[in-house]
């Protein structure tokens, strides 16, 4: 026959109380029949924390993919024709890692008010402003980008090079767009009141990554483009 | 402000036709949509293969109707080998994305994983309700590819490069309508992957009080195994997805070699890699091929669980074989492309994980007859289902011990023998698993009983004319006959058509036999006695609750669970056999004879 979960080890009956997060998460204050406690380990958190590093795989898997067909197909042919990076994403790079240090920034500040250490809220508001601008500066950067390749004459399909720049810039201000519609919610949760942490973590992490990635892209378009 | 509980309902309850029926954010509404779905795609994939079958058997027969559908493909009714191959191509990508995927992933996955884990909701509606109306959306764009001049594409749902890639000067359908088809699946991807996210948020949040990783249902890790699969393989078809649909538009040479001469015309592109395209593909193809298995392999341990009234011989080891599988489908895939010029030690390399892969495959199928054996085991349509489910999981996947081996498939390549082992071991399997599924489960989606004689009928039927059609498959590669050939006029292939008269015969009667499928399901929808809250006498959640669920499942109250979902022979003190998860019963003792 099936079984029950053994007891829990004693050292457990003294968890602190679950975080009240609105989610159940599995195992927690389970009382039997014979009325003993049995606490099993349980701290599950809100679902949004787990989601994004759910999200963060995928986006892992597909750029994991994109470079696998940038080295298969750098290694098929002798078309490979080195480009010049265009200058300006050297600047776009520090906007989009100076945005990293400005959210995180305001993310101790939305912290601290919701700890209770400090009661103004407008320089959270203002950090995340800022943190929004800068990204949209980096949106702005990628497009200078674009632009300062096709004044050379390099178009999508001018050669591989080009066509694996555009379609790598492309897809990740896409992915940075996705983010900064998270970071306005963010700012809205905040003006409204109803923001909770593990959202503003969430579009935090996602936020970092989002550098995290464009310094790897960019490495990798340096190296083989 | 401060940080606060947040409400205990992951959203109220709908207050309109379309939010109740249309714009669902409730799971089960849009499992039910998915399933319906799935319901719609299976008959269209179904209609396609009969007319495939038809002129296989009979090739210089008129289809009547079918030069209404496609003048060009199909002249007073013939079809074309192009156009054969245009149905193909929509049949196999139909099957494989709206129907296997969708049912028992994407339909029985919504509707009972959040009830399973004790769940009001899943934790993000809005992405569920999402990721059902891109799946919607994936279909028409593909569908559509009927109604453009040229038609669907005639590549196969593996749409191999260069042929996919070229454009219109290819065959017809592979201008505009690859570039639907390729848009479809990236748009699919999308749903996919926000359903994935969901799924193991669910299972890793969203579980109730007592619901411990080890009490969740074996349906619940297949879910949760097929999300983990679902996430890193449509992953990688998306960007494989916008790079054909790039080359096709934007003049890009991802896919397209150098030098290629088509209609004694240069193509204009250059140094593209052919093989990335289905290094690409087969990365994503053979993981989706236990994405359509996996849950199927969950849902018939839990129906058989369920009606031999004991637990399996080792859950653990099932649920360490599902995980096993999982981790080696992304290995293997290179067995798709043996014949594709690699060199015999990248073929040895893929070959050896392929015949480990069948271990993990056999260890389940071992407990499952294992557990069997001695078992008394109710005999009802979702156990025959289930049963028939393991029959063609054991004959296809048998077949596959020869594929796996570089030498034999060298010759059994592209012939008949590979699709009737993707058919038995990945296609019938799986519907078997979702027709499983669909006669457990039915009352409590329903709250109906669906007619047992007609399921009786229905699944002895099926269950042979399935055996008619896919054995004599194998029967045909043997014998050299080689697949995606519209009709078989060479000397040595004239004597097998006889053959594929009968798999037409047995295939048009096995469809038909599905009428009656669909009539039990719409009959005992409206007129089929009321079901019980728990008619199979069942220990996981869903059992705890109407027949149908409330909106919010659980009436607003978290269940509390007690013990993992297999209690079954066991004595307790109300005379039951089984004690439900959410009893604080204890048992008294092992039921005799167990």
């Amino acid at each position: 026959m099936a079984t029950t979960l053994p007891p829990p080890k004693p050292e457990l009956l003294s968890l602190p109380e679950r975080r009240q997060n609105g989610h159940s998460g599995g195992g927690q204050n389970l009382v039997p029949a014979g009325g003993d406690l049995r606490v099993t380990q349980h701290y599950s958190p809100p679902a949004s924390s787990s989601a994004i590093w759910v999200a963060i795989a995928a986006i892992c898997m597909s750029f994991a993919a994109f470079t696998s067909a940038l080295i298969v197909r750098q290694g098929s042919s002798n078309d490979w024709r080195h480009i010049t990076l265009p200058s300006v994403l050297f600047l776009s790079t520090l906007l989009l890692l100076a945005s990293s240090v400005t959210l995180e920034v305001a993310r101790r500040r939305v912290a601290a008010y919701m700890g209770g250490a400090t009661a103004d809220i407008a320089p959270s508001r203002l950090w995340m402003y800022l943190t929004l601008g800068l990204g949209l500066l980096f949106v702005a950067g990628q497009y200078a980008a674009w632009l300062q390749l096709r004044s050379q004459g390099l178009y999508l399909a001018t050669n591989p090079n080009s066509s694996f720049f555009y379609v790598f810039t492309a897809i990740h201000a896409v992915h940075v767009l996705g983010g900064l519609a998270g970071l306005l919610r963010v700012i809205r949760k905040l003006g409204n009141a109803s923001l909770r942490r593990s959202t503003l973590d969430a579009t935090a992490y996602y936020w970092h990554f989002m550098g995290v990635l464009w310094v790897y892209l960019f490495l990798l378009l340096w190296l083989k483009i | 402000m401060h940080e606060t509980a947040a409400p205990a309902v992951v959203h109220g309850p709908p207050t309109t036709f379309l939010s109740k029926h249309v714009f669902s954010l409730d799971h089960k509404v849009i499992g039910l949509q998915y399933y319906t779905l799935a319901l719609v795609a299976v008959v269209t994939g179904m209609v396609l293969s009969w007319l495939m079958r038809i002129h296989l058997g009979w090739s210089s027969a008129a289809i009547p109707g079918l030069q209404v559908l496609s003048p060009n493909g199909a002249p007073g009714g013939v079809m074309t080998p192009e156009y054969y191959l245009q149905l193909m191509t929509m049949h196999a990508t139909i099957m494989v994305f709206f129907v296997l995927t969708t049912a028992p992933f994407a339909a029985f996955g919504n509707y009972f994983l959040p009830i399973q884990v004790g769940a009001e909701d899943m934790p993000f509606p809005h992405f569920n309700m999402m990721s059902f109306w891109t799946t919607f959306t994936a279909f028409l764009i593909l569908v559509a590819a009927f109604f453009v001049p040229d038609g669907p594409p005639l590549s196969g749902w593996t749409a191999y490069a260069p042929l996919s890639a070229i454009g219109k000067n290819a065959g017809p359908g592979e201008g505009t309508g690859q570039v639907l088809w390729a848009a479809a699946l990236g748009v699919f991807c999308i749903g996919q992957l926000l359903g994935s996210l969901n799924f193991i948020s669910t299972v890793l949040d969203m579980r109730t009080k007592g619901m411990t990783l080890a009490r969740l249902p074996v349906t619940c890790w297949a879910w949760f195994i097929t999300s983990c699969m679902g996430l890193t393989a449509f992953a990688v078809l998306m960007p494989a997805t916008i790079l054909l649909i790039l080359d096709h538009v934007a003049g890009t040479s991802f896919f397209i070699a150098s030098g290629l001469v088509l209609n004694d015309q240069l193509v204009p592109h250059s140094g593209g890699s052919t093989l990335l395209w289905q290094h690409l593909f087969w990365f994503f193809g053979h993981p989706e091929v236990y994405i359509a298995i996996v849950p199927g392999m969950g849902i018939v341990t839990h129906v058989l669980v369920t009606n031999m009234r004991r637990p399996m011989l080792s859950m653990k080891a099932i649920l360490y074989s599902m995980w096993a599988l999982a981790f080696l489908s992304y290995m293997v895939y290179g067995h798709h492309m043996f014949v594709s010029g690699m060199n015999p030690f990248s073929s040895l390399v893929f070959s050896f994980p392929t015949l480990m892969i069948t271990i993990p495959s056999t260890v389940v199928v071992l407990i499952w007859i294992g557990s069997l054996y001695g078992s008394k085991l109710r005999i009802n349509t979702a156990s025959l289902f289930a049963l028939g489910f393991i029959s063609m999981f054991v004959s296809g996947g048998v077949s596959g011990f020869f594929l796996a081996q570089p030498s034999i498939d060298i010759m059994l390549h592209a012939t008949y023998f590979v699709v009737g082992h993707f058919h038995m071991v990945m296609g019938v399997a799986a519907m078997f698993g979702i027709f499983s599924g669909t006669y457990f489960w039915f009352p409590k989606m329903t709250g109906h009983m669906m007619n047992e004689t007609i399921g009786k009928i229905h699944f002895w039927l099926t269950f042979v004319g399935t055996y008619c059609i896919f054995m004599p498959f194998h029967y045909l590669g043997w014998a050299g006959n080689v697949r995606r050939y519209a009709a078989f006029t060479d000397d040595f292939l004239k004597p097998l058509i006889p053959v594929h008269q009968f798999i037409t015969v047995a295939a048009i009667f096995t469809g038909a036999v599905q009428l009656l499928f669909i009539y039990n399901l719409i009959y005992s929808r409206f007129r089929g006695p009321a079901a019980p809250a728990n008619p199979w006498e069942g220990t996981s959640l869903e059992w705890a609750m109407p027949s149908p669920p409330p909106w919010n499942n659980f009436g607003g109250h978290d269940p509390i669970v007690y013990h993992d979902a297999d209690q079954y022979g066991v004595k307790t003190a109300s005379g039951a056999d089984y004690i439900m998860q959410n009893s604080p019963e204890q048992a008294l003792g092992t039921a005799e004879g167990d």
